[in-house]
Protein backbone atom coordinates (compact mmCIF):
# COMPACT_ATOMS: atom_id res chain seq x y z
CA UNK A 1 0.00 0.00 0.00
CA UNK A 2 2.81 2.43 0.93
CA UNK A 3 3.38 2.72 -3.37
CA UNK A 4 -0.18 4.94 -3.38
CA UNK A 5 0.34 8.09 -5.11
CA UNK A 6 0.45 10.86 -3.10
CA UNK A 7 -2.14 13.00 -4.78
CA UNK A 8 -4.70 10.63 -3.67
CA UNK A 9 -4.01 10.69 0.45
CA UNK A 10 -6.25 13.69 0.90
CA UNK A 11 -9.12 12.43 -0.28
CA UNK A 12 -8.50 9.00 1.83
CA UNK A 13 -7.35 10.82 4.73
CA UNK A 14 -10.64 12.97 4.49
CA UNK A 15 -12.72 9.76 4.24
CA UNK A 16 -10.45 9.26 7.32
CA UNK A 17 -11.62 12.26 9.08
CA UNK A 18 -15.17 12.25 8.45
CA UNK A 19 -16.00 8.79 9.25
CA UNK A 20 -14.18 9.15 12.88
CA UNK A 21 -16.09 12.34 13.46
CA UNK A 22 -19.13 10.61 12.93
CA UNK A 23 -18.17 8.08 15.68
CA UNK A 24 -17.01 10.55 17.89
CA UNK A 25 -20.16 12.47 17.45
CA UNK A 26 -22.27 9.88 17.99
CA UNK A 27 -19.98 8.62 21.50
CA UNK A 28 -20.48 12.15 22.17
CA UNK A 29 -24.60 12.12 21.79
CA UNK A 30 -25.08 8.65 23.24
CA UNK A 31 -22.72 9.34 26.50
CA UNK A 32 -24.50 13.49 26.79
CA UNK A 33 -28.16 12.31 25.73
CA UNK A 34 -28.99 10.39 29.42
CA UNK A 35 -27.22 12.83 31.15
CA UNK A 36 -29.23 15.93 29.43
CA UNK A 37 -32.40 13.91 29.81
CA UNK A 38 -32.06 12.94 33.89
CA UNK A 39 -30.91 16.71 33.89
CA UNK A 40 -34.46 18.00 32.11
CA UNK A 41 -36.29 15.72 33.48
CA UNK A 42 -35.37 16.60 37.44
CA UNK A 43 -36.71 20.72 35.77
CA UNK A 44 -39.91 19.21 34.73
CA UNK A 45 -43.58 19.13 36.38
CA UNK A 46 -44.28 15.87 37.58
CA UNK A 47 -46.78 15.54 35.06
CA UNK A 48 -44.69 15.84 32.10
CA UNK A 49 -41.94 13.23 33.45
CA UNK A 50 -44.43 10.74 34.60
CA UNK A 51 -46.25 10.92 31.01
CA UNK A 52 -43.54 10.25 29.43
CA UNK A 53 -43.28 14.32 27.65
CA UNK A 54 -39.47 14.90 28.67
CA UNK A 55 -37.26 13.94 25.47
CA UNK A 56 -34.78 16.24 25.38
CA UNK A 57 -35.63 19.34 27.16
CA UNK A 58 -37.80 20.21 30.20
CA UNK A 59 -41.28 20.86 29.63
CA UNK A 60 -43.23 22.61 31.95
CA UNK A 61 -40.39 24.21 33.51
CA UNK A 62 -40.83 23.53 37.53
CA UNK A 63 -38.57 22.91 40.70
CA UNK A 64 -41.34 20.77 42.47
CA UNK A 65 -38.77 17.97 42.05
CA UNK A 66 -36.24 19.83 43.92
CA UNK A 67 -38.53 20.88 46.59
CA UNK A 68 -39.64 17.35 47.37
CA UNK A 69 -36.04 16.35 47.62
CA UNK A 70 -35.16 18.90 50.36
CA UNK A 71 -38.59 18.29 51.97
CA UNK A 72 -37.67 14.86 52.44
CA UNK A 73 -35.80 14.30 56.39
CA UNK A 74 -34.17 10.67 55.12
CA UNK A 75 -32.58 12.18 52.19
CA UNK A 76 -30.98 15.34 53.96
CA UNK A 77 -29.89 13.74 56.86
CA UNK A 78 -28.29 11.16 54.55
CA UNK A 79 -26.90 13.69 52.74
CA UNK A 80 -25.21 15.43 55.85
CA UNK A 81 -24.05 11.72 56.90
CA UNK A 82 -22.07 11.35 53.39
CA UNK A 83 -20.52 14.64 53.44
CA UNK A 84 -18.95 13.55 57.02
CA UNK A 85 -17.81 10.06 55.76
CA UNK A 86 -16.13 11.49 52.14
CA UNK A 87 -14.82 14.53 54.31
CA UNK A 88 -13.15 12.10 57.22
CA UNK A 89 -12.40 9.40 54.91
CA UNK A 90 -10.91 11.38 52.44
CA UNK A 91 -8.54 13.09 55.07
CA UNK A 92 -7.60 9.72 56.36
CA UNK A 93 -6.94 8.08 53.13
CA UNK A 94 -4.87 11.02 51.71
CA UNK A 95 -2.41 11.44 55.18
CA UNK A 96 -2.08 7.44 55.28
CA UNK A 97 -1.02 7.22 51.46
CA UNK A 98 1.05 10.53 51.28
CA UNK A 99 2.82 9.67 54.76
CA UNK A 100 3.46 5.95 53.32
CA UNK A 101 4.63 6.69 49.80
CA UNK A 102 6.90 9.42 51.10
CA UNK A 103 8.42 7.10 53.32
CA UNK A 104 9.01 4.56 50.98
CA UNK A 105 10.10 6.78 48.46
CA UNK A 106 13.32 6.96 50.03
CA UNK A 107 15.63 4.81 48.61
CA UNK A 108 17.77 4.52 51.78
CA UNK A 109 15.18 3.25 54.20
CA UNK A 110 16.37 -0.46 55.23
CA UNK A 111 13.53 -2.76 54.56
CA UNK A 112 11.92 -0.93 51.55
CA UNK A 113 11.58 -4.18 49.64
CA UNK A 114 10.06 -6.18 52.36
CA UNK A 115 7.49 -3.29 53.13
CA UNK A 116 6.42 -3.05 49.73
CA UNK A 117 5.87 -6.08 49.24
CA UNK A 118 3.67 -6.18 52.78
CA UNK A 119 1.60 -3.74 50.87
CA UNK A 120 1.21 -5.22 47.11
CA UNK A 121 0.85 -8.53 48.12
CA UNK A 122 -2.88 -6.87 49.43
CA UNK A 123 -3.73 -6.10 46.02
CA UNK A 124 -3.51 -9.87 44.38
CA UNK A 125 -4.97 -11.72 47.64
CA UNK A 126 -7.75 -10.74 50.22
CA UNK A 127 -9.98 -12.72 52.87
CA UNK A 128 -13.06 -11.89 51.33
CA UNK A 129 -16.26 -11.08 52.18
CA UNK A 130 -17.03 -12.92 55.19
CA UNK A 131 -13.59 -12.96 57.25
CA UNK A 132 -13.79 -8.88 56.86
CA UNK A 133 -17.27 -9.03 58.48
CA UNK A 134 -16.11 -10.92 61.52
CA UNK A 135 -13.05 -8.46 61.58
CA UNK A 136 -15.51 -5.73 61.74
CA UNK A 137 -17.31 -7.71 64.03
CA UNK A 138 -14.64 -8.12 66.20
CA UNK A 139 -13.55 -4.73 66.28
CA UNK A 140 -17.00 -3.61 66.99
CA UNK A 141 -17.21 -1.57 64.04
CA UNK A 142 -20.35 -2.31 62.76
CA UNK A 143 -22.93 0.12 63.09
CA UNK A 144 -20.29 3.18 63.96
CA UNK A 145 -19.51 5.77 61.18
CA UNK A 146 -16.17 4.21 61.49
CA UNK A 147 -17.06 1.48 59.57
CA UNK A 148 -17.58 4.00 56.12
CA UNK A 149 -14.58 5.51 56.99
CA UNK A 150 -11.90 3.34 58.07
CA UNK A 151 -11.89 -0.16 55.31
CA UNK A 152 -10.06 1.11 52.34
CA UNK A 153 -8.18 3.65 54.39
CA UNK A 154 -4.85 2.90 52.16
CA UNK A 155 -5.11 2.49 48.72
CA UNK A 156 -2.02 0.31 47.83
CA UNK A 157 -2.40 1.34 44.24
CA UNK A 158 -2.84 4.92 44.91
CA UNK A 159 0.15 4.80 47.11
CA UNK A 160 2.35 3.28 44.25
CA UNK A 161 0.70 6.08 42.38
CA UNK A 162 2.33 8.62 45.03
CA UNK A 163 5.01 7.00 45.74
CA UNK A 164 6.30 7.13 41.99
CA UNK A 165 5.22 10.52 41.72
CA UNK A 166 7.86 11.33 44.76
CA UNK A 167 10.28 9.84 43.33
CA UNK A 168 10.74 11.26 40.09
CA UNK A 169 9.64 14.28 40.28
CA UNK A 170 11.74 15.58 43.69
CA UNK A 171 15.29 14.78 42.96
CA UNK A 172 17.13 13.29 45.65
CA UNK A 173 20.14 16.10 46.16
CA UNK A 174 17.47 18.33 47.52
CA UNK A 175 17.08 15.30 50.43
CA UNK A 176 20.73 16.39 50.58
CA UNK A 177 21.01 19.49 50.19
CA UNK A 178 18.52 20.31 53.32
CA UNK A 179 19.64 17.22 55.28
CA UNK A 180 22.93 19.47 56.01
CA UNK A 181 21.05 22.41 56.53
CA UNK A 182 19.85 20.15 59.54
CA UNK A 183 16.60 19.81 58.14
CA UNK A 184 14.48 16.56 59.95
CA UNK A 185 12.75 13.79 57.46
CA UNK A 186 9.78 15.18 59.29
CA UNK A 187 10.25 18.64 58.36
CA UNK A 188 11.27 18.11 54.54
CA UNK A 189 8.15 16.35 54.18
CA UNK A 190 6.00 18.99 55.53
CA UNK A 191 7.73 21.64 54.20
CA UNK A 192 9.09 20.45 50.76
CA UNK A 193 7.79 17.18 49.74
CA UNK A 194 3.41 18.01 49.82
CA UNK A 195 3.79 21.51 48.47
CA UNK A 196 5.47 19.68 45.04
CA UNK A 197 2.93 16.79 45.50
CA UNK A 198 0.01 19.13 44.63
CA UNK A 199 -0.99 17.26 41.41
CA UNK A 200 -0.77 14.22 43.05
CA UNK A 201 -2.42 14.74 45.80
CA UNK A 202 -5.22 16.33 43.98
CA UNK A 203 -5.88 13.14 42.05
CA UNK A 204 -5.61 11.09 44.99
CA UNK A 205 -8.20 13.29 46.92
CA UNK A 206 -10.44 13.49 44.29
CA UNK A 207 -10.10 9.57 44.12
CA UNK A 208 -10.58 8.91 47.50
CA UNK A 209 -13.49 11.98 48.03
CA UNK A 210 -15.43 10.41 44.90
CA UNK A 211 -14.94 6.60 46.25
CA UNK A 212 -16.72 7.73 49.15
CA UNK A 213 -19.01 9.50 47.97
CA UNK A 214 -20.39 6.84 46.38
CA UNK A 215 -20.14 4.46 48.90
CA UNK A 216 -23.11 1.73 49.26
CA UNK A 217 -21.23 -1.89 49.81
CA UNK A 218 -19.89 -0.71 52.88
CA UNK A 219 -23.15 0.85 54.37
CA UNK A 220 -25.19 -2.79 52.96
CA UNK A 221 -22.78 -4.39 55.15
CA UNK A 222 -22.07 -2.76 58.00
CA UNK A 223 -24.88 -0.12 59.55
CA UNK A 224 -28.33 -1.20 60.05
CA UNK A 225 -29.06 2.36 62.02
CA UNK A 226 -30.99 4.39 59.63
CA UNK A 227 -29.74 8.15 61.21
CA UNK A 228 -26.41 6.48 60.12
CA UNK A 229 -27.39 5.77 56.75
CA UNK A 230 -25.19 7.59 53.61
CA UNK A 231 -27.30 9.13 50.57
CA UNK A 232 -26.25 6.17 48.43
CA UNK A 233 -28.50 3.71 50.59
CA UNK A 234 -31.71 5.95 50.41
CA UNK A 235 -31.01 6.17 46.77
CA UNK A 236 -31.02 2.39 46.58
CA UNK A 237 -34.60 2.60 48.30
CA UNK A 238 -35.76 5.20 45.91
CA UNK A 239 -34.50 4.52 42.91
CA UNK A 240 -34.11 1.10 42.49
CA UNK A 241 -36.26 -0.43 45.08
CA UNK A 242 -39.26 2.07 44.26
CA UNK A 243 -40.26 2.83 48.10
CA UNK A 244 -40.66 6.66 48.26
CA UNK A 245 -42.39 7.58 51.56
CA UNK A 246 -44.74 10.23 49.78
CA UNK A 247 -46.63 11.05 52.95
CA UNK A 248 -42.95 13.23 53.44
CA UNK A 249 -42.55 14.43 50.26
CA UNK A 250 -45.79 16.87 49.57
CA UNK A 251 -48.25 18.83 51.25
CA UNK A 252 -51.61 17.06 52.21
CA UNK A 253 -53.54 19.68 50.09
CA UNK A 254 -51.14 17.98 47.42
CA UNK A 255 -52.35 14.34 47.63
CA UNK A 256 -53.42 13.57 44.15
CA UNK A 257 -49.50 14.92 42.59
CA UNK A 258 -48.03 12.83 44.54
CA UNK A 259 -47.12 9.67 42.34
CA UNK A 260 -46.39 12.31 39.70
CA UNK A 261 -43.87 13.76 42.49
CA UNK A 262 -42.28 10.66 43.26
CA UNK A 263 -41.52 10.79 39.72
CA UNK A 264 -39.60 14.18 39.03
CA UNK A 265 -38.31 13.35 42.31
CA UNK A 266 -36.26 10.64 41.11
CA UNK A 267 -34.59 13.09 38.82
CA UNK A 268 -33.99 15.81 40.93
CA UNK A 269 -32.27 13.28 43.40
CA UNK A 270 -30.10 12.11 41.00
CA UNK A 271 -28.77 15.78 40.43
CA UNK A 272 -28.62 16.47 43.55
CA UNK A 273 -26.50 13.45 44.51
CA UNK A 274 -24.32 13.76 41.55
CA UNK A 275 -23.46 17.67 40.99
CA UNK A 276 -21.10 17.88 43.61
CA UNK A 277 -18.62 15.44 42.55
CA UNK A 278 -18.91 16.51 38.83
CA UNK A 279 -18.52 20.11 40.13
CA UNK A 280 -14.78 19.03 41.85
CA UNK A 281 -13.61 17.03 39.04
CA UNK A 282 -13.15 19.65 35.97
CA UNK A 283 -10.81 21.36 38.20
CA UNK A 284 -8.97 18.34 38.36
CA UNK A 285 -9.03 16.99 35.32
CA UNK A 286 -6.03 18.16 33.57
CA UNK A 287 -4.20 16.22 36.62
CA UNK A 288 -5.99 12.98 35.48
CA UNK A 289 -3.83 11.93 32.54
CA UNK A 290 -0.61 12.18 34.17
CA UNK A 291 -1.73 10.79 37.59
CA UNK A 292 -2.59 7.61 35.81
CA UNK A 293 -0.20 7.16 33.64
CA UNK A 294 2.27 7.57 36.44
CA UNK A 295 0.23 5.25 38.35
CA UNK A 296 -0.08 2.23 35.89
CA UNK A 297 2.97 2.31 33.55
CA UNK A 298 5.97 2.61 35.60
CA UNK A 299 4.01 1.12 39.08
CA UNK B 1 20.86 8.25 56.02
CA UNK B 2 17.44 8.12 56.44
CA UNK B 3 15.91 8.52 60.47
CA UNK B 4 13.80 6.48 62.58
CA UNK B 5 11.05 9.64 61.82
CA UNK B 6 10.96 7.59 57.84
CA UNK B 7 9.59 4.61 60.51
CA UNK B 8 7.33 6.74 61.94
CA UNK B 9 5.48 7.73 58.85
CA UNK B 10 5.15 4.57 57.89
CA UNK B 11 3.18 3.58 61.45
CA UNK B 12 -0.53 3.92 60.21
CA UNK B 13 -0.28 2.22 56.73
CA UNK B 14 1.13 -0.99 58.13
CA UNK B 15 -0.81 -1.15 61.19
CA UNK B 16 -3.71 -0.39 59.08
CA UNK B 17 -2.57 -3.24 56.38
CA UNK B 18 -2.23 -5.59 58.98
CA UNK B 19 -5.45 -5.52 60.60
CA UNK B 20 -7.59 -4.66 57.77
CA UNK B 21 -5.45 -7.00 54.76
CA UNK B 22 -4.05 -9.76 56.95
CA UNK B 23 -5.97 -10.43 59.33
CA UNK B 24 -9.01 -11.64 57.26
CA UNK B 25 -6.30 -13.44 55.00
CA UNK B 26 -5.87 -15.41 58.23
CA UNK B 27 -9.73 -15.88 58.75
CA UNK B 28 -9.85 -17.73 54.87
CA UNK B 29 -9.61 -20.90 57.09
CA UNK B 30 -12.87 -21.08 58.33
CA UNK B 31 -13.67 -22.02 54.96
CA UNK B 32 -12.26 -25.26 56.16
CA UNK B 33 -13.87 -25.16 58.93
CA UNK B 34 -17.40 -25.56 61.05
CA UNK B 35 -17.79 -22.10 61.81
CA UNK B 36 -18.97 -21.38 65.41
CA UNK B 37 -19.35 -17.74 66.80
CA UNK B 38 -18.55 -18.96 70.46
CA UNK B 39 -15.44 -20.57 69.72
CA UNK B 40 -14.29 -18.24 67.69
CA UNK B 41 -11.84 -18.39 64.04
CA UNK B 42 -9.44 -20.14 65.88
CA UNK B 43 -11.30 -22.42 67.95
CA UNK B 44 -13.63 -23.75 65.64
CA UNK B 45 -13.48 -27.47 64.64
CA UNK B 46 -12.00 -28.43 60.75
CA UNK B 47 -13.97 -30.35 58.79
CA UNK B 48 -11.45 -30.11 55.45
CA UNK B 49 -13.02 -30.25 52.10
CA UNK B 50 -16.51 -30.32 53.26
CA UNK B 51 -17.86 -26.94 52.47
CA UNK B 52 -16.38 -27.44 49.32
CA UNK B 53 -17.82 -30.62 48.28
CA UNK B 54 -21.52 -29.14 49.55
CA UNK B 55 -20.58 -26.27 47.02
CA UNK B 56 -20.02 -28.48 44.11
CA UNK B 57 -22.81 -30.95 44.60
CA UNK B 58 -25.55 -28.08 44.97
CA UNK B 59 -27.76 -27.42 42.16
CA UNK B 60 -26.59 -23.97 41.71
CA UNK B 61 -23.11 -24.94 41.01
CA UNK B 62 -23.41 -24.93 37.51
CA UNK B 63 -25.77 -21.57 36.84
CA UNK B 64 -23.89 -19.68 38.93
CA UNK B 65 -20.15 -20.75 36.88
CA UNK B 66 -21.97 -20.45 34.18
CA UNK B 67 -23.42 -17.28 34.49
CA UNK B 68 -20.28 -15.93 36.50
CA UNK B 69 -18.51 -16.56 33.51
CA UNK B 70 -21.10 -15.57 30.38
CA UNK B 71 -21.44 -12.11 32.02
CA UNK B 72 -17.85 -11.35 32.41
CA UNK B 73 -16.24 -12.48 29.25
CA UNK B 74 -19.37 -10.57 27.64
CA UNK B 75 -17.93 -7.57 29.33
CA UNK B 76 -14.60 -8.07 28.56
CA UNK B 77 -15.17 -8.96 24.96
CA UNK B 78 -17.02 -5.49 24.76
CA UNK B 79 -15.41 -3.18 27.02
CA UNK B 80 -11.62 -4.16 26.31
CA UNK B 81 -11.48 -3.40 22.68
CA UNK B 82 -13.69 -0.36 22.41
CA UNK B 83 -11.66 2.40 25.03
CA UNK B 84 -8.92 1.12 22.75
CA UNK B 85 -10.60 1.75 19.36
CA UNK B 86 -12.07 5.26 20.96
CA UNK B 87 -8.34 6.32 22.11
CA UNK B 88 -7.13 5.74 18.60
CA UNK B 89 -10.13 7.46 16.79
CA UNK B 90 -9.38 10.04 19.35
CA UNK B 91 -6.16 10.80 19.15
CA UNK B 92 -5.78 11.00 15.39
CA UNK B 93 -8.69 13.00 14.70
CA UNK B 94 -7.73 16.76 13.66
CA UNK B 95 -10.69 19.54 15.67
CA UNK B 96 -8.43 20.11 18.72
CA UNK B 97 -11.63 21.49 20.42
CA UNK B 98 -13.92 19.22 19.59
CA UNK B 99 -11.37 16.29 20.59
CA UNK B 100 -11.42 18.06 24.23
CA UNK B 101 -15.18 18.38 24.29
CA UNK B 102 -15.92 14.50 23.69
CA UNK B 103 -12.94 13.83 26.00
CA UNK B 104 -14.13 15.76 28.58
CA UNK B 105 -17.90 14.49 28.41
CA UNK B 106 -17.06 10.87 27.95
CA UNK B 107 -15.09 10.97 31.56
CA UNK B 108 -18.18 12.04 33.46
CA UNK B 109 -20.13 9.31 34.16
CA UNK B 110 -16.74 7.40 35.21
CA UNK B 111 -18.02 10.04 38.70
CA UNK B 112 -21.77 9.03 38.83
CA UNK B 113 -21.93 6.45 42.22
CA UNK B 114 -23.39 2.62 40.91
CA UNK B 115 -26.63 3.34 42.66
CA UNK B 116 -27.23 5.97 40.48
CA UNK B 117 -26.14 4.52 37.03
CA UNK B 118 -29.00 1.49 38.02
CA UNK B 119 -31.06 3.87 39.32
CA UNK B 120 -30.77 5.73 35.87
CA UNK B 121 -31.44 2.52 34.07
CA UNK B 122 -34.50 1.53 35.61
CA UNK B 123 -35.67 5.14 35.57
CA UNK B 124 -34.79 5.58 31.75
CA UNK B 125 -35.92 1.56 30.73
CA UNK B 126 -39.21 2.51 32.20
CA UNK B 127 -41.85 1.74 29.23
CA UNK B 128 -44.33 4.41 29.97
CA UNK B 129 -42.19 7.45 31.79
CA UNK B 130 -38.39 6.99 31.02
CA UNK B 131 -36.63 8.17 27.99
CA UNK B 132 -36.06 5.26 25.66
CA UNK B 133 -39.70 4.22 26.71
CA UNK B 134 -41.13 7.49 24.99
CA UNK B 135 -38.75 7.03 22.20
CA UNK B 136 -39.57 3.61 21.42
CA UNK B 137 -43.21 4.80 21.83
CA UNK B 138 -42.45 8.21 19.61
CA UNK B 139 -41.22 6.20 16.68
CA UNK B 140 -43.09 2.99 17.04
CA UNK B 141 -45.89 3.79 18.62
CA UNK B 142 -45.97 0.85 20.74
CA UNK B 143 -44.87 0.04 25.03
CA UNK B 144 -41.18 -1.15 24.91
CA UNK B 145 -41.09 -4.35 26.98
CA UNK B 146 -39.50 -4.02 30.56
CA UNK B 147 -36.08 -4.85 30.36
CA UNK B 148 -35.80 -5.61 34.31
CA UNK B 149 -38.23 -8.25 33.80
CA UNK B 150 -36.87 -9.94 31.22
CA UNK B 151 -33.63 -12.15 32.17
CA UNK B 152 -32.49 -11.93 28.83
CA UNK B 153 -31.67 -8.45 28.74
CA UNK B 154 -30.09 -8.46 32.14
CA UNK B 155 -26.72 -9.54 30.74
CA UNK B 156 -26.83 -6.91 27.46
CA UNK B 157 -28.22 -4.42 30.03
CA UNK B 158 -25.30 -4.47 32.52
CA UNK B 159 -22.47 -4.73 29.57
CA UNK B 160 -23.84 -1.86 27.66
CA UNK B 161 -24.29 0.85 30.36
CA UNK B 162 -20.77 -0.69 31.67
CA UNK B 163 -19.58 1.24 28.29
CA UNK B 164 -21.53 4.32 28.93
CA UNK B 165 -19.89 4.73 32.41
CA UNK B 166 -16.54 3.49 31.67
CA UNK B 167 -15.46 3.97 27.64
CA UNK B 168 -14.50 7.62 28.26
CA UNK B 169 -12.46 6.73 31.74
CA UNK B 170 -11.00 3.41 30.03
CA UNK B 171 -9.43 5.34 27.25
CA UNK B 172 -7.13 7.43 29.31
CA UNK B 173 -4.67 5.41 29.49
CA UNK B 174 -4.47 4.48 25.95
CA UNK B 175 -4.67 8.38 25.65
CA UNK B 176 -1.77 8.99 27.55
CA UNK B 177 0.33 6.51 25.73
CA UNK B 178 -0.34 7.64 22.24
CA UNK B 179 0.43 10.83 23.57
CA UNK B 180 4.30 9.58 23.97
CA UNK B 181 4.52 8.30 20.13
CA UNK B 182 7.31 9.83 18.87
CA UNK B 183 5.95 12.62 15.74
CA UNK B 184 8.88 11.99 13.69
CA UNK B 185 7.67 8.27 12.83
CA UNK B 186 4.47 10.38 11.78
CA UNK B 187 6.30 12.85 9.44
CA UNK B 188 8.61 10.21 7.92
CA UNK B 189 5.45 7.86 7.54
CA UNK B 190 3.55 10.66 5.71
CA UNK B 191 6.67 11.60 3.24
CA UNK B 192 6.55 8.09 2.17
CA UNK B 193 2.82 8.30 1.56
CA UNK B 194 0.96 6.40 4.45
CA UNK B 195 -2.54 7.64 4.67
CA UNK B 196 -3.98 8.64 8.07
CA UNK B 197 -5.71 5.09 8.52
CA UNK B 198 -2.49 3.72 7.53
CA UNK B 199 -0.51 6.12 10.30
CA UNK B 200 -2.81 4.60 12.81
CA UNK B 201 -2.74 1.04 12.19
CA UNK B 202 1.00 0.95 12.22
CA UNK B 203 2.33 3.69 14.43
CA UNK B 204 -0.03 4.50 16.41
CA UNK B 205 -1.85 0.75 17.35
CA UNK B 206 1.49 -1.11 17.93
CA UNK B 207 2.57 1.72 20.30
CA UNK B 208 -0.02 1.06 22.68
CA UNK B 209 0.16 -2.55 22.18
CA UNK B 210 2.11 -3.45 25.64
CA UNK B 211 -0.44 -1.17 27.84
CA UNK B 212 -2.95 -2.87 26.48
CA UNK B 213 -1.35 -6.34 26.89
CA UNK B 214 -0.85 -5.52 30.09
CA UNK B 215 -4.70 -4.27 30.72
CA UNK B 216 -5.54 -7.21 29.39
CA UNK B 217 -3.67 -9.50 31.87
CA UNK B 218 -5.63 -7.39 34.71
CA UNK B 219 -8.55 -7.96 32.99
CA UNK B 220 -8.49 -11.43 32.50
CA UNK B 221 -6.93 -12.00 36.29
CA UNK B 222 -10.37 -10.30 37.30
CA UNK B 223 -12.25 -12.45 35.32
CA UNK B 224 -14.29 -13.88 38.09
CA UNK B 225 -14.61 -10.61 39.83
CA UNK B 226 -17.99 -9.65 38.11
CA UNK B 227 -18.87 -6.05 39.99
CA UNK B 228 -20.92 -7.52 42.97
CA UNK B 229 -22.58 -3.90 43.43
CA UNK B 230 -24.10 -3.41 39.80
CA UNK B 231 -24.89 -6.85 39.45
CA UNK B 232 -26.88 -7.01 43.04
CA UNK B 233 -28.13 -3.80 42.33
CA UNK B 234 -29.97 -4.66 38.69
CA UNK B 235 -31.02 -8.08 40.29
CA UNK B 236 -34.48 -8.70 40.82
CA UNK B 237 -36.72 -11.99 41.23
CA UNK B 238 -37.69 -11.83 37.55
CA UNK B 239 -33.99 -11.87 36.35
CA UNK B 240 -32.72 -13.85 39.07
CA UNK B 241 -31.96 -17.06 36.74
CA UNK B 242 -29.24 -14.96 34.74
CA UNK B 243 -28.01 -12.33 37.63
CA UNK B 244 -27.20 -14.56 40.07
CA UNK B 245 -23.23 -14.69 40.25
CA UNK B 246 -20.88 -16.24 42.77
CA UNK B 247 -20.62 -13.15 44.51
CA UNK B 248 -23.96 -11.80 44.98
CA UNK B 249 -24.62 -16.03 46.45
CA UNK B 250 -21.67 -15.45 48.67
CA UNK B 251 -23.06 -12.43 50.11
CA UNK B 252 -26.39 -14.07 50.42
CA UNK B 253 -25.27 -17.34 51.75
CA UNK B 254 -23.26 -15.51 54.05
CA UNK B 255 -24.52 -12.12 55.54
CA UNK B 256 -28.37 -12.35 54.39
CA UNK B 257 -30.11 -12.65 57.76
CA UNK B 258 -31.66 -16.05 58.07
CA UNK B 259 -28.80 -17.81 56.48
CA UNK B 260 -25.27 -16.91 57.99
CA UNK B 261 -23.67 -19.93 56.92
CA UNK B 262 -19.66 -17.92 57.05
CA UNK B 263 -17.49 -20.96 56.06
CA UNK B 264 -19.52 -21.99 53.42
CA UNK B 265 -19.59 -18.79 52.26
CA UNK B 266 -15.94 -18.23 52.48
CA UNK B 267 -15.50 -21.17 50.95
CA UNK B 268 -17.19 -20.23 47.88
CA UNK B 269 -15.23 -16.96 47.87
CA UNK B 270 -12.03 -18.68 48.03
CA UNK B 271 -12.73 -21.25 44.83
CA UNK B 272 -13.58 -17.73 42.95
CA UNK B 273 -10.38 -15.92 43.99
CA UNK B 274 -8.49 -19.50 43.56
CA UNK B 275 -10.05 -19.37 39.91
CA UNK B 276 -8.91 -16.20 38.91
CA UNK B 277 -5.38 -16.22 40.60
CA UNK B 278 -4.94 -19.28 38.26
CA UNK B 279 -6.34 -17.29 35.48
CA UNK B 280 -3.89 -14.21 36.35
CA UNK B 281 -0.96 -16.64 36.17
CA UNK B 282 -2.28 -18.52 32.70
CA UNK B 283 -2.77 -15.20 31.20
CA UNK B 284 0.67 -13.67 32.19
CA UNK B 285 2.55 -16.86 30.92
CA UNK B 286 1.01 -16.70 27.76
CA UNK B 287 1.44 -13.24 27.37
CA UNK B 288 5.19 -13.33 28.30
CA UNK B 289 5.51 -16.04 25.94
CA UNK B 290 3.93 -14.06 23.14
CA UNK B 291 4.45 -10.48 23.43
CA UNK B 292 7.13 -10.62 26.24
CA UNK B 293 5.42 -8.07 28.16
CA UNK B 294 3.93 -9.97 31.61
CA UNK B 295 3.25 -8.24 35.17
CA UNK B 296 6.29 -9.99 36.46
Amino acid sequence: MSQTKFSTHPTSDKVYYIISGFILTFILIAVSYPLIYVLSASFSSGNAVSSGQVLLWPVDFSLEGYEAVFKNKDIVRAYGNTFLYTILGTLVNVSVVMTCAYALSRPGLKGRGGFMFLFTFTMFFSGGLIPFYILMKDLHLINTMWAMVLPGALSVYNMIIARTFIQSSIPGELIEATSIDGCSDARFFFSFVLPLSKAVIAVITLFSAVGHWNAYFNALMYLNDRSLYPLQIILREILIMNQVDVSMIMDPELQVAKAQAAAVLKYSLIVVATVPILCVYPFIQKYFVKGVMIGSLKG
Amino acid sequence: MPSWQLYLFLIPATVYIIIFAYVPMAGVQIAFKNFNFNLGIWGSEWIGLDNFRRFFDSYQFTTLIWNTISLSVYSLLISFPLPILFALVLNSFTGLKFKKIVQSVSYMPHFISTVVIVGMLVQLFNPRTGAFGALYTYFSGELLADAFANPGAFQHLYVWSGIWQGIGWSSIIYIAALSSVDEHLHEAAQIDGASRLQRVRHIDFPSILPTATIMLILAVGNIMEVGFEKVFLMQNELNISKSEVISTYVYKVGLTIGSGDFSFATAIGLFNSLINFVLLIMVNYAAKKFSNTSLW
